[in-house]
């Protein structure tokens, strides 16, 4: 399993990038930590003809922290945020998601902005951009546009990305006060991809969001009013609107227990952690 | 820019295990073909060359990474650490001679990456606890030995780093 032959770019600067990315066109991919695209090589289920290394531009590998918002730059790995001083109080989703983004050898390599490319539907990165209604900014050689979270991922492995156009980051709204933010998920083995994760955000005046990966093509959120006397019911539609499928993994109606049952759970415990 | 076409081979420098080394490779060879068919570095094994046995772990600049993932090139200016970088047969480190004393390998090919994987993580936690063990060994794949004489030989080796019994 060798990778098919494809031309390496370098790119020291943004505009080495773009350039190199608007040659290459609908053949050419960027490349920061490689560990989803790598595999996709490897296996030869992508066969870019060029590739484009961005780890060494300097100004995305930032972490950028505003009032409202951090947004990470694209060269960021999972590891260098899972360190970040200021992970826990800031974003409290991501502290409890980014464990679960598959091992330790992985994220020190892999990127937060990579994970939302590649679009995985079990991946949690992309679950939490959902669940907190963040954006993904993208930028080509003479536009740059930012894209809600919900309308970027539109289908498995499939984004709003267009030929030659790049992540250059995401954005994730930091903790709000009085909120409560959980993780929780189901795979077989702990670093797996996920068979049904779920994610949860309960507000102060009682409203909820609790957002679903691994079921349907792309993650999913649930928006839950303060009067929850329907929430089983409500749980129990979502299951079945989000269309399992039966896998090797997993069957469809065990994926629905799991969307009803871990995601009632998941709910509690945000409901629970509001301070 | 530099544009290293995909005919070619093309230098990448970087040191493993403190030596620097030059070798030209094409942009699409792994780290770990660089490492095994290059340079001669046999001790990092390859198995499933997409991420999941772990037998390929490699450190890279400290920190356990999976060097079938990593395209060779983009290790210029690294610093790589393979197994080789460990003792030597008649001089082994704790880790590895605790591997040895409880019988934590048999056929040895995951071993390798098992090793740097745990080595960095005594590095920068050196009294990690049995869950950060299991937790840092759930990224490696063992077929055959299992994994309870690799995790008590992990702590014992732990406990001797730390300067304790070597008996966990």
């Amino acid at each position: 399993m060798k990778p098919a032959p494809f031309d390496l770019v370098t790119a020291n600067d943004m505009s080495e990038a773009l350039e190199a990315l608007h040659q290459g066109g609908t053949e050419a991919r960027v490349i920061a930590g490689g560990q989803s695209l790598v595999p996709m090589l490897n296996m030869r289920l992508a066969r870019p003809t060029t590739l484009v290394d961005i780890t060494r531009i300097p100004e995305l590998s930032r972490i950028e922290a505003k009032s409202d918002r951090i947004t990470i730059g694209a060269a960021v790995r999972q590891s260098t945020l899972e360190r970040w001083p200021d992970l826990a109080d800031r974003l409290p989703l991501l502290h409890a998601a980014l464990p679960w983004v598959a091992h330790t050898q992985l994220r020190n390599r892999g990127t937060i902005c990579g994970s939302v490319a590649h679009a995985d539907p079990s991946a949690e990165l992309p679950l939490c951009l959902i669940a907190l209604g963040g954006t993904v900014t993208l930028r080509r050689r003479r536009k740059t546009r930012e894209v809600a979270a919900r309308d970027f991922f539109q289908g498995m492995m499939s984004t709003d990305l267009a030929p030659g156009e790049m992540i250059v980051s995401v954005s994730f709204p930091a903790r709000k006060p009085s909120t409560g933010y959980a993780f929780r998920e189901v795979a077989r083995r702990h670093g797996d991809f996920a068979i049904v994760a779920c994610a949860a955000i309960a507000r102060p005046d009682g409203t909820a969001t609790l957002a679903v990966g691994g079921v349907a093509d792309t993650p999913r959120a649930l928006e839950l009013s303060a009067d929850r006397t329907d929430l089983d019911d409500r749980l129990n539609e979502f299951a079945w609107h989000l269309q399992a499928r039966d896998d090797l993994h997993a069957t469809a109606r065990y994926r629905r227990d799991l969307v009803r049952h871990l995601g009632l759970a998941t709910l509690e415990e945000a409901l629970s952690c509001r301070d | 820019m530099p544009r290293l076409t995909k005919d070619d081979t093309h230098p990448v420098r970087f040191t493993l295990n403190g030596r620097p080394v030059s070798v030209r490779v094409s942009p699409r060879t792994l780290l770990t073909d660089a490492l095994r068919h290059e340079i001669g570095a046999t001790g990092t094994h390859v198995g499933c060359e997409h991420g999941v046995c772990g037998a390929c772990t490699v450190q890279v600049d400290g920190e356990p990474a999976r060097a079938c993932l990593m395209l060779a090139q983009q290790a210029e200016g690294c610093a790589i650490r393979t197994v080789e970088g460990l003792g030597k047969s008649d001089a082994l480190t704790p880790l590895q001679e605790a591997f040895r004393e409880h019988f934590a390998l048999q056929c040895g090919f995951c071993t390798a990456g098992i090793l740097m994987t745990l080595d960095a993580l005594f590095s920068r936690q050196p009294d990690a606890e049995e869950d950060a063990i299991r937790e840092a060994l759930s990224g490696h794949l063992c077929r055959c030995t299992g994994y309870a004489p690799i995790v008590q030989a992990a702590l014992a080796a732990r406990n001797r780093i730390k300067g304790g019994p070597i008996d966990a």
